[in-house]
């Protein structure tokens, strides 16, 4: 394996993490758009509120560490795929902006006006930002995007059905892994109430996921044929796999088994992340760019490679910490 | 060229610049204060459990609570600037990423032990023991530091641009290390962070002066004044040391822009040092001269010559507008230096005498302003910086013209980009004084106290 190659896959585990702990960040706000009014949603909000509260801003990150390795080791991907699709990174930026204000000033303030305010903007925005990123992904993936500077259409390159699939896929997924990790957390909080409602809800998105992922395939048939090539033959290991884990993750919800149904729910989100990059391996970007030629200069590979191997040494221990602390022993908090 | 391709060339840059100007000024703001407030609040909390007085520990949660939600703001205003980079300024970015990356690949590690440990710190007061709780704070105050480095670094680099070669527009030979430690990073990374304790201290230490001048006097108030503001005085003076050195450093490293700073156009020995004027007309008006003064300071010599604007081509240099931009902020971050430095000799004079803030309105009603200034004259001295650096993005390497992302719209996204600012600032304030109107939790900092003291 060449250090482009070690870069790429460090990149492509910034997405899985990024999908996997900010996705369900947003799915959280998704709930939270749709728990009922102030009296009736009161319960789930302050779950979700006390399960994220602690690492959101963590699990932003992974977004944040995805973009500088892509500009240091892959310049002209980030710089092709920035410029060309400006407009859904400003929209998502603005999904991020409306998201992390509201949530913390939620937290701060106790009127149930303002609380609705805030609380409104956060949800409406933790679905708006998983969007604009899905069209995103699907510009990308669908080859939307051609090298080189401002090179594609601003307009043409995202908004198109088969990126907007994505987007919705996208929301969809968060909304499920959500609906999963927090049923987990309401067991935790001894509320059988919200264990019944998050589990139906993970049931729900489950299923939604799947026939929109299933749909997607489809979809892409056309739109695609490359992408769909490299799915049904080199991907479809994966594809497979998570499909079978999708279908898991349902069993386990349906006995109550929520932490297996956790790590199965995770698994089926990481083999459809992975299964897009088998696809397209080596393309980063349409059939034109490999991550060979891609990739910076082996000094800079190689200076980014040690930084994060010595960074990692003082993360993962810390991240460890983090999610230890509040996940075990939280209910006597509220 | 047709009209429409030449509207975009010449509107994308200067949209582009007035989008980053913007965020990024209202994100370093914010930004001081994750970097700044941690030490506070740590030392407020370990005040607490060493003399037993809960007022500090009131002091201590309350700051806590805004950190965490000024670490929000800076956690998304960041967030925006980290896809600017290429939506506006993909050129840059595709051609020179690979050499200014690595810092930012740092400063990703940075920003996440700030946020784990934020996390554990904000939400571990019940479950972790006051020391442990403690040390989970260290890491931010630490990474807060690295993290000014790091990309601070980047900004330097533009600057005094290293580690690298150019052959046939092919860039080749690249050196990170070289790039990221370049001979600016130095100066700049340690003004900008004692100017993030600066704009902290004078900030908060500015905010509980209003409330003095109000009429609250009570310990807590007097405190809140006083742990902020003799932080920040006592790094003033290093900090008018450490600018004297990053003034020395641009007359070293990019002498254009030291020009512009002077409004210097001619080439001169024993040049003078001219105060405030403006440019026009190829020289400064209205100036206040001292002899000498700009040799002497520049290059510690007073006959030492110093190069001016003519002396590279008009379009290589920053026009007269921009040269006047640069020359009044750095006087005017530079006035506001002095202005905290007499702060500080009354604070310290006062203090040997009676162990007392001055009483008078004056020194409150200064004390007050110093919040403001401190934004105003860091703010300045980026102005400075970066239009004194005009035409180019990278000196004397790439102009921001080619620099910039050449899709359509891109205007667009920077008046809507103000808008959502504007709002976020107006919602920031009303949140931050309807915290500060919140009673203060006095029964119950004594209750954690006494429960972490058996």
């Amino acid at each position: 394996m060449t250090l482009a190659t070690v870069m790429a896959t460090i990149m492509w585990l910034g997405v899985t993490f990024y999908a996997l702990f900010g996705g369900a960040d947003f799915g959280a706000g998704f709930w939270d758009l749709f728990a009922g009014n102030a009296k009736h949603g009161n319960d789930q909000r302050k779950l979700i509120e006390h399960s994220i509260g602690p690492v959101w801003e963590t699990n932003h990150v992974w977004l944040i560490f995805v973009l500088v390795i892509m500009w240091t080791c892959f310049p002209t991907l980030y710089g092709s795929v920035t410029s060309t699709l400006w407009i859904p990174f400003t929209l998502a930026a603005f999904g991020i902006i409306a998201r992390g204000s509201t949530f913390a000033f939620r937290k701060v303030v106790v009127k149930t006006w303002q609380r609705r305010i805030f609380g409104a903007t956060f949800a409406f925005s933790s679905i708006v930002t998983p969007f604009f990123l899905g069209t995103i992904v699907g510009a990308v993936a669908l080859g939307r995007v051609p090298l080189g500077v401002g090179k594609g259409n601003e307009i043409t390159s995202w908004l198109s059905p088969p990126c907007i699939m994505i987007g919705i896929l996208a929301v969809t997924v968060c909304a499920y892994l959500a609906a999963v990790y927090l049923t987990a957390d309401a067991r935790r909080s001894g509320n059988m109430k919200l264990v019944a409602q998050f589990r139906n809800r993970a049931l729900g998105a489950g299923i939604v996921a799947g026939i929109v992922s299933m749909g997607g395939i489809l979809f892409l048939h056309t739109a695609a044929p490359t992408l769909t090539h490299g799915l049904t033959h080199r991907g479809l290991p994966l594809v497979v796999l998570s499909g079978i884990a999708g279908a898991v993750t349902l069993g386990l919800l349906y006995i109550e088994r929520f932490v297996a149904a956790r790590i199965s729910a995770a698994l089926a989100v990481v083999c459809v992340i992975w299964g897009w990059a088998a696809a397209q391996y080596p393309y980063v970007l349409g059939s034109q760019l490999t991550i060979a030629h891609a990739a910076s200069e082996p000094a800079v590979l190689h200076a980014t490679f040690v930084s994060l191997c010595v960074g990692a040494v003082i993360l993962i221990p810390s991240l460890a910490w983090l999610y230890m602390l509040f996940q075990q022993g939280d209910t006597q908090a509220e | 060229m047709n009209y429409t391709s030449f509207a975009t060339a010449l509107a994308n840059p200067v949209a582009a610049r007035s989008q980053m100007g913007f965020s990024l000024g209202c994100h370093i703001i914010i930004a001081c204060f994750g970097v700044g407030f941690p030490t506070l609040v740590l030392f407020a909390e370990w005040r607490a459990h060493k003399t037993g007085d809960p007022v500090y520990l009131v002091l201590a949660k309350r700051w806590a609570k805004i950190l965490g939600l000024l670490f929000a703001i800076g956690a998304v205003s960041g967030t925006v600037v980290s896809f600017e980079m290429g939506s506006l300024w993909a050129g840059l970015m595709s051609h020179y990423g690979q050499v200014i990356g690595l810092p930012f690949a740092m400063e990703g590690f940075a920003f996440f032990i700030e946020a784990i440990f934020l996390g554990i710190y904000l939400y571990g007061w019940d479950k972790l023991s006051p020391k442990v709780h403690m040390l989970a704070g260290l890491p931010i105050a630490i990474s807060g530091i690295a993290g000014t480095f790091f990309v601070v670094s980047a900004n330097a680099w533009m600057n005094a641009p290293r580690g690298f070669s150019v052959i046939h527009g092919r860039i080749v030979g690249i050196d990170p290390w070289a790039a990221m430690f370049n001979p600016a990073t130095g100066p700049e990374a340690a003004h900008m962070l004692l100017a993030a304790y600066m704009v902290t201290g004078f900030g908060i230490a500015g905010f509980y002066a209003v409330a003095m001048l109000r009429g609250n006097r009570d310990r807590y108030t007097r405190l809140g004044l006083l742990i902020p503001l003799t932080l920040a005085v006592i790094i003033t003076p290093i900090q008018i040391g450490v600018g004297d050195w990053a003034a020395e450093s641009v007359g070293v490293l990019q002498p254009t822009k030291l020009a512009a700073i002077e409004g210097l156009s001619n080439t001169t020995k024993g040049a003078p040092e001219q105060l405030f004027g403006y440019y026009s007309d190829g020289q400064l008006h209205d100036a206040v001269k001292i002899p000498y003064g700009l040799s002497l300071l520049a290059k510690h010599n007073v006959n030492a010559t110093i190069q001016g604007l003519n002396a590279v081509p008009a379009n290589d240099r920053p026009s007269n507008p921009l040269v006047t931009v640069a020359h009044l902020s750095f006087d005017a971050m530079v006035s506001i230096g002095f202005f905290f430095f007499a702060i500080g000799l009354w604070l310290a004079w006062s203090w040997k005498r009676r162990k007392e803030i001055p009483k008078t309105k004056l020194f409150l009603a200064a004390v007050s302003v110093s919040g403001l200034a401190a934004v105003v004259a860091m703010e300045c001295g980026w102005i400075t910086t970066e239009v004194g650096r005009q035409p180019w993005i990278v000196y004397n390497v790439m102009r921001v013209d080619a620099a910039a992302n050449p899709e359509h719209g891109i205007q667009y996204g920077f008046y809507a980009l103000v808008l959502a600012y504007v709002v976020l600032a107006t919602v920031l304030v009303l949140v931050l004084r309807y915290l500060a109107g919140l009673p203060l939790e006095l029964e119950a900092a004594k209750k954690y106290m006494k429960r972490h003291q058996a």
